[in-house]
């Protein structure tokens, strides 16, 4: 059977363009066809920020384009976009019409590169893979084409790290996140590298890549393969935390591995933790005769559609945390095999008494018919959680289950500075869980 | 060039069809001139911004057939418009009180491999799967950039299929890089549907055709009194209702940009009449529209009777509108038609349009009537437009002009280009639902929810304070059209 996939929930490799637009004052320059940006920031891009959306340079491909190649055209554009657009860093991103034609789009680009100018290419035809694995490429070209250049012989600097935690835009809740991620880590005394989103010094910031002493992955897959890439490159180590940090036992842990590797202050790590578990506790504490009393129904299993990192970060969460009880949960983000093993393992230990089952299927189509049926089995007469998209809201309607959008499309909230990761995130979640139950009361 | 060919698996393409064009600086009595004359030339830019593409434009029709469903043969990418267009289509099945129903669109998933060994195989599987996941009583299968330059030939594997499967099965050739026009886009659904849904009619019927997007269903009353039935088309209709659009008296445009080749296609075939005259915008406009819809219904009387009872209740308020805003300047950027409508509109209530970035151009349409032009219309009863200005969407060349014209109001037709009058601290307006002005209450919308935009400072001017401008310093200070080219020729194109 084919891979075919009914309600999309990634884009397509040049989908990492959302990627570039997250740099502060990044801008991506498009040689593709005329429709592909928009597309992408339909699913993967709510608010155009700085210079996404409709000011992003593109060369529009036209049939003369794919018959007689289009290098000319894309050296106009790429001239053009220096003289318009006010930027620090510009990414050429190509695709399906330039990497099916074979469009030499390096030699174009190192014209510039000679000339010192800002400026990175990366092939990301859309067949080639989609935003999951792009995105890890984008980053390292960017390291390779750009931030190398400036390689000082400074040296590690201690306390120095680089965090890739998540996918911008991909992630919806990537600028919350990545803040809090940021501010946790900074708590046990780390100096972070966040390098997307607001709470990042741009490109400066990257340019100190090279320096760190030690990187930091916290996510399921993505981003393993920049790490392993700055290990290479810069013999950085890294230490790699399994999923997206949510909430207090989560965080805790994950600050706890970091510290450890980074042969951090113990004392200063479990202070910090100590502050920030009573400052969490202090609310759920407060809370828990509701969540123990509350007699009208509350959820008490939940099913997730979502990608690999989201998935365990919210399971482990809802459990061992909200005591709600996991169904079989359902990972759509095209994980790559090597790494299947390894997230399903997580799930058999999801807590100490019990396992989670997972199904790795990109067809959420035809994951909604078999939550119907898994619903059907496990449960007949609870109240359900969904953890999903905007592509499930009549699949909650039809099981009586209450629905947290957590993953793209999220076209029915309007995401500013929220995020799920860290204590913070996890306060959040709560919040937003038990509002939405909430909610459906008259 | 210029007839319709239904016998042709694709739609011929705008520039090609109509000679339109994306690029032009100059009046619009000068753009009117030389397209009427057939002298139109392109220009092309040396540095553009990301437009659409008319795969987006066929899905956006072939999307909310209700008993329809569409498989996209492309990489997953090209599948990111599927969840807009199935929320504009649950927005607007709360509207006309239909149950909660999902878009059930599919993705063929085209992979690197595919590139080199070919993806019939995958399509096959995908819409064999649609089918059985959704049992639906037609499948329009839409192409991409990908799927066209590997050479899939579509067309003959969704005939097999439509045997195979017994319901039609059909191929719409969009590919992204085959018109700079997307619009184009809508021509390839409704040359899908008119080649392989559309049959000839049974008898004729009372219906009159509205080929419209998802607006409000403002002609149900109107066109009752004239003893005729309103029939929707393409969203919301269901293959069945599709198949006999043919019976119909007459197909009304909402939007000449749109349905003009469903219109003209469908007077070609089954002597469907189209209403030639432009969309009904502007008092004028909409006079001109009523006389020919009389002509055409055989209700030349009724008509006049609605026209005067019309004018009297409309133009005393229409008269207080006017006294509101006047002396106050207007700037306008949309798609074509509906920028003609609403440089109409604007003109009529009495303010000061001081130039437009129109998308692009069609000098004139399938029907190859004149008196179908609706900016040949607004030049004619309302004068000239200094600066028309033909911009296929590109921002930077907006933002500029606004830099400079700081206009009291900017109205915007399509997303993504209200922000840039937002940002310089202009009020600025967005009508999403189509029909919103249309004919002679329609001005009056307009005129209440322009005079309530202008009045609503407080927004824009604090955002304008706390603004980033991703454009640099040098490009605000240069021609807005310093990276439009030299001439191109259409047919060069």
């Amino acid at each position: 059977m084919s891979k075919i996939i009914e309600q999309p929930r990634f884009s397509c490799a040049l989908g990492a363009q959302q990627t570039v637009i997250a740099i502060k004052r990044g801008v991506p320059i498009l040689h593709s066809g005329p429709g592909c940006s928009n597309k992408i920031s339909s699913l993967i891009g709510q608010g155009e920020g700085y210079a996404g959306g409709n000011t992003i340079p593109c060369t529009n491909a036209t049939e003369a384009d794919v018959v007689f190649g289009g290098e000319r055209k894309l050296k106009d554009v790429i001239n053009g976009a220096f003289q318009v657009i006010d930027a620090d860093l510009y990414v050429v991103l190509t695709g399906c019409t330039s990497d099916i034609v074979g469009d030499d789009v390096g030699s174009v680009t190192s014209k510039y590169q000679e000339k010192d100018k800002p400026i990175v290419y990366v092939e990301t035809g859309g067949f080639k893979s989609n935003n999951y694995v792009s995105h890890s490429e984008v980053v390292n070209a960017i390291i390779d084409q750009y931030v190398d250049k400036f390689k000082n012989n400074n040296g590690v600097k201690k306390g120095l790290v680089n965090v890739f935690a998540t996918v911008p835009y991909q992630d919806p809740y990537w600028s919350g996140n990545l803040e809090e991620i940021k501010r946790v880590l900074e708590g046990i005394g780390l100096e972070v590298n966040i390098l997307f989103g607001n709470e990042s010094n741009g490109i400066e910031e990257w340019k100190t890549i090279p320096n760190a002493e030690f990187n930091i992955v916290a996510s399921s897959w993505v981003g393993l393969n920049i790490a392993e890439h700055l290990k290479d490159k810069y013999k950085t180590p890294y230490v790699h935390f399994q999923y997206l940090p949510i909430g207090a036992i989560a965080t805790s842990k994950f600050l706890r591995q970091v510290g450890e590797f980074g042969h951090l202050d113990k004392n200063k790590v479990e202070d910090f933790i100590k502050k920030e578990e009573e400052k969490f506790y202090f609310h759920i504490e407060k809370t828990a005769d509701f969540m123990l009393e509350f007699r009208y129904g509350l959820p008490r299993r939940f099913y997730s559609i979502l990608d690999s990192s989201y998935s365990l970060g919210f399971s482990k969460f809802l459990l061992n945390e909200l005591g709600i009880l996991p169904g079989k949960q359902f990972i759509i983000d095209d994980t790559p095999e090597q790494y299947k093993e390894s997230i399903i393992k997580e799930f058999e230990n999801i807590s100490e008494y019990r396992s989670a089952e997972v199904e790795f299927n990109v067809d959420a189509g035809a994951v909604q018919l078999e939550i119907e049926k898994e619903k059907e089995k496990d449960f007949q007469e609870g109240r359900a959680l969904i953890l999903g998209s905007g592509w499930d809201r009549d699949l909650a309607t039809k099981l009586n289950a209450d629905l947290l959008i957590t993953s793209v499309p999220v076209t029915y909230r309007l995401v500013l500075n929220c995020g799920y990761a860290g204590y913070n995130g996890g306060l959040r979640a709560i919040e937003d869980i038990y509002d939405r139950v909430l909610n459906t009361y008259r | 060039m210029g007839t319709i060919n239904l016998k042709e698996s694709s739609v011929t393409i705008r520039e090609t069809r109509l000679g339109s064009i994306t690029g032009f600086n100059g009046s619009a009595k000068e753009l009117v001139t030389c397209a009427h004359a057939g002298k139109l030339k392109d220009s092309s830019r040396k540095f553009s911004q990301c437009m659409g593409c008319n795969a987006g434009h066929a899905f956006c029709q072939l999307a909310m057939i209700r008993d329809a469903v569409v498989v996209n043969h492309a990489p997953v990418g090209c599948a990111g418009d599927f969840f807009g267009f199935n929320f504009t289509y649950r927005v607007e099945q709360m509207k006309r009180e239909l149950p909660a129903t999902i878009g059930r669109y599919f993705s063929t998933c085209i992979e690197e491999k595919d590139t080199v060994f070919g993806a019939a195989k995958k399509l096959e599987d995908t819409v064999r799967e649609a089918y059985k996941r959704t049992k639906p009583n037609a499948i329009f299968v839409t192409t991409s950039c990908a799927s066209g330059i590997i050479g899939e030939d579509v067309d003959a594997i969704t005939e097999d299929l439509s045997k195979e499967l017994g319901i039609p099965v059909i191929s719409c050739s969009c590919e992204g890089f085959r018109s700079k026009i997307w619009t184009t886009g809508f021509d390839a659904a409704y040359h899908s549907i008119l080649r392989k849904l559309v049959k000839p009619p049974r008898k004729k019927n009372n219906k009159v055709n509205v080929a419209n997007f998802w607006g409000s269903h403002i002609f149900d009353e109107f066109l009752n009194r004239l003893g005729y039935e309103a029939q929707y088309i393409v969203p919301f209709s269901t293959v069945a209702e599709l198949e006999y659009i043919s019976e119909a008296k007459a197909t009304i445009h909402v939007c000449s940009s749109l349905s003009t080749y469903l219109g003209a296609a469908l007077e070609q075939e089954y002597g469907v009449k189209e209403i030639k005259a432009p969309p009904a915008y502007g008092i004028e406009g909409t006079d001109i529209w009523m006389r020919e819809i009389g002509k055409v219904l055989d209700r030349e009387e009724e008509i006049e009777k609605i026209i005067k009872e019309e004018h009297e209740r409309v133009l005393p308020k229409l008269e207080e509108y006017r006294k509101k805003l006047k002396g106050k300047t207007a700037y306008v950027t949309a798609g074509a038609a509906h920028g003609h409508a609403i440089i109409a509109m604007l003109r009529e209530l009495g303010l000061n349009v001081q130039g437009a970035a129109i998308f692009h151009h069609d000098p004139l349409y399938d029907n190859k009537n004149k008196d179908s032009d609706a900016l040949a219309q607004a030049v004619n009863i309302y004068g000239d437009i200094k600066h028309y200005n033909v911009c296929n969407k590109q921002a930077y060349e907006l933002v500029n002009i606004l830099n400079r014209v700081r206009p009291d109001l900017m109205i915007a037709r399509h997303g993504g280009m209200t922000m840039w009058g937002a940002k310089l601290g202009i009020p600025t307006l967005l009508i999403g639902d189509e029909q919103f002005g249309f004919g002679y209450q329609g001005v009056l919308n307009y005129a209440s929810r322009i005079v309530e935009t202008i009045d609503n400072k407080e927004f824009v001017s604090n955002l304008a304070k706390h603004s980033t401008m991703p454009y640099t310093k040098w490009w605000l200070d240069q021609d807005p059209f310093t990276f439009l080219g030299g001439n191109t020729s259409v047919e060069n194109y």
